[in-house]
């Protein structure tokens, strides 16, 4: 057990998953020398060669097409795309070919490839810089789609997606990168799982990335007025493990999801999709959602308008409770 | 040489307007005076100095192959059309009139090189022992193509244009990363295939400038068949398409593509290139799609028939029988075989086709992840449930 960054939980994962197999390859923009732009793959250049720490040129599309190549060749590369506002250049080769090339050879070419994405907002960045795009990905067949939230599953879902056979697209929650925390001996849950991370009886939170820190604290303040708030980190975005989920709205009756991403046909409208058509029965109010806005994402001056905070989150559990 | 410039219009008001292209323009463009050449369409076997040593092997027993290699490749291809207009496949995807640039290009791989193909690469597809018939389940629907790429080292089919570009010279990072470039008796390289509408996508540019930074082992081949379903070659490029490598800092080389001879040639420089270190390089093989983009297209709403009648002239196929019989003796014994066993082959091909059975519905959930995930598993199940609650009632 270690208290670390979360960016620096990810490069120990990351030169442990490098250690551990010669065919794993980071490769991206900057990510060499510089060690990356929030210096995740920092040092990983200097100690496994430029043959595994990719600078590459200044192209998405090449980025996940050559990794594409380089997975049928039998490697397993880590992309790393420098903010989640610039993978859409790479977006048809992640649908056309990394999604697809398993199904399209009956299995016979596998594609273990991660694409790292750091995502949202919250740092004052100008515009592409603060996006949430996962529904994108979650939409597509193919993909796997998981968000960490804290340090210590930064280190070990970034192991277990490089592990993994599947290609993954795995998000980053870009402001927590310097937020502190243990990281454990071992891997506290499998790769794709949800996780109470705060148990509760009056109120179901899901949410994941960014705002599980900011769901947390909700919890905190709601206890203090005696609410008491069960809080899911959904982890997985897809395929969604929804069972905790379910069996936590079975016993509370309300659940409040929570997401950075406009609301339409986002993995915040799956949730509450899928859960009344398991919770029915047990709901006693609908399942209300607590999400950016239908709009681009704002100039930065204006994102903490647009940003769910601690404030709106109990704002949406107390119309939950109105029910 | 010339000056590659020279081709480059100083006025541009002396650029060949659509309608002169329309016209016939096309079908009389000999491809410049860099076309590499060792078979002129007249049948006479003709030297070249950079390249001709790289086909002096060629005798007649090679030729007859290359011959019946273009000779059952064009066959099947036309079986494949009268499959598609009886309607036994949804789509065809004719490869008639460059037969030529893709055997010569095929048969200059080693087993140990990797191509990545287009879509209508049914001869390359030949060339590296992919039985034609594994190409008919992708037009009839059966699947999305069922041979083993690691093993035929040929990848499946790309249908999106273009992507390919950046999956080979992703596969020929690998193979320098593994050390299999230079003198070795190992050394590998890389083969990719696409057309001259390709060649205005995005990845195509990416791949050419990855493939230089990277110095990848990769042949970037390109068949010039003058047509990007509708679109002429004039609305993707102001350059010969092989001049562009210049700007990437690679060799470019155009090839008469329908001289297989010459394709053989060039593409085994090249491959010899990428495999020693000195990659990428660009081939232009100028050639011509003498049929439809598929057999759900019609030129004839866009393209002169006088053009391609001007093509047949310089048939890649007519050409090698000619030499064959004029030049190297050969008599129609041979020519005969060739045929029967083409239209064996042909026949073979019908047969596997009409007896084609359709996958069955689990087929939609296999092999999309290699851990299928509890939602897609519980679809899966429902479906499958729901489909064979019909199973009775036909009876």
């Amino acid at each position: 057990m270690s208290t670390t960054t979360l960016a620096k939980a990810l490069n120990s994962g990351l030169r442990a998953a490098m250690e551990e197999d010669p065919r794993v390859l980071v490769m991206g923009e900057d990510v060499g020398k510089l060690g990356g732009v929030f210096r995740v793959t920092d040092g990983l250049a200097k100690d496994f060669g430029e043959q595994r720490v990719l600078d590459t040129p200044l192209s998405e599309s090449g980025i996940i097409g050559t990794a594409v190549g380089l997975a049928i060749r039998g490697f397993r590369p880590v992309c790393e795309i420098q903010f989640d506002g610039f993978v859409f250049p790479g977006y048809d080769q992640i649908v056309s070919q990394l999604a697809k090339v398993r199904y399209r050879s009956q299995g016979k070419v596998p594609m273990p490839v991660v694409v790292r994405i750091p995502f949202g907002g919250g740092i004052g960045a100008v515009e592409h810089h603060s996006e949430s795009p996962e529904a994108l990905f979650a939409h597509v067949a193919g993909l796997k789609v998981v968000a960490c939230s804290n340090p210590d599953d930064a280190h070990w879902m970034i192991r277990q997606a490089i592990a993994a056979d599947d290609p993954v697209i795995f998000f980053e929650p870009k402001r927590r990168y310097w937020e502190k925390g243990a990281v454990s001996d071992s891997a506290p849950a499998p790769l794709y799982s949800s996780r109470v991370v705060r148990a509760g009886s009056d109120v179901t939170v899901a949410c994941y990335g960014p705002l599980v820190k900011t769901c947390l604290e909700a919890a905190v303040a709601a206890a203090e007025e005696g609410r008491s708030l069960e809080v899911i980190d959904l982890r997985t975005l897809s395929p969604l493990d929804l069972g905790p989920v379910f069996e936590s709205v079975r016993r509370t009756g309300r659940l409040v999801v929570v997401s950075e991403a406009p609301p339409e046909t986002s993995v915040t409208s799956e949730v509450a999709a899928r859960v009344q058509e398991e919770c029915f029965h047990s709901l006693e109010a609908p399942v209300l959602r607590v999400t950016g806005f239908d709009a681009p994402y704002p100039p930065s001056r204006l994102e903490e308008d647009f940003l769910p905070d601690l404030d709106r989150v109990l704002d949406g559990v107390d119309r939950a409770l109105e029910y | 040489m010339s000056d590659p410039q020279s081709w480059v219009p100083t006025d541009p008001r002396s650029a060949p307007s659509r309608e002169h292209v329309l016209s016939g323009l096309k079908g009389t463009d000999e491809g410049g005076p860099e076309l590499v050449q060792l078979l002129t369409p007249e049948g006479v076997r003709v030297d070249d100095e950079r390249f001709g040593s790289w086909a002096a092997d060629v005798g007649v027993a090679e030729l007859q192959g290359y011959y019946r290699d273009m000779v059952l490749t064009r066959r099947f291809d036309r079986e494949g059309n009268a499959l598609q207009r009886q309607g036994q496949l949804g789509i065809w995807v004719p490869l008639l009139g460059q037969e030529a640039a893709q055997i010569g290009a095929g048969r200059a791989l080693t087993a140990r090189d990797m191509a990545f193909p287009s879509y209508r690469e049914h001869g390359v597809a030949w060339c590296r022992g992919v039985d034609p018939t594994e190409l008919l389940g992708i037009f009839r629907g059966t699947d999305h193509g069922s041979w083993d790429p690691i093993e035929a080292r040929f990848h499946l089919y790309t249908i999106v244009i273009g992507n390919q570009c950046l999956n080979a010279t992703g596969y020929a990072m690998g193979q320098r990363f593994e050390g299999k470039v230079g003198d070795g008796p190992d050394a590998e390289a890389t083969m990719c295939f696409f057309g001259d509408g390709a060649t205005s996508q995005g990845d195509v540019h990416e791949g050419f400038v990855w493939a230089a930074a990277f110095d990848a082992p990769v042949v970037f081949y390109c068949q010039n068949n003058q047509w990007a379903i509708s679109v002429p070659l004039e609305k993707q490029t102001r350059v010969p398409l092989f001049q562009r490598a210049r700007g990437y800092g690679f060799p470019g080389v155009r090839v008469d593509g329908n001289d297989v001879l010459a394709c053989l040639a060039v593409s085994r420089w090249a491959l010899e290139e990428c495999r020693t270190g000195n990659g990428p390089v660009l081939i232009e093989a100028f050639t011509y799609r003498m049929d439809a983009h598929t057999t759900s297209d019609d030129p004839s709403r866009y393209r002169l028939a006088d053009e391609l009648e001007l093509w047949k002239l310089k048939d890649p196929i007519e050409r090698v029988r000619v030499n064959l019989v004029r030049e190297l003796g050969v008599g129609p014994e041979f020519f005969d075989s060739v045929q029967e066993e083409s239209d064996e082959l042909a026949a073979r091909f019908r047969a596997f086709c009409l007896a084609m059975p359709d996958p069955g519905p689990e087929r939609m959930f296999s092999e999309v992840y290699a851990e299928l995930s509890p939602q897609l598993e519980a679809e899966k199940a429902a479906y499958l449930e729901y489909h064979a609650s019909f199973s009775g009632e036909a009876s």
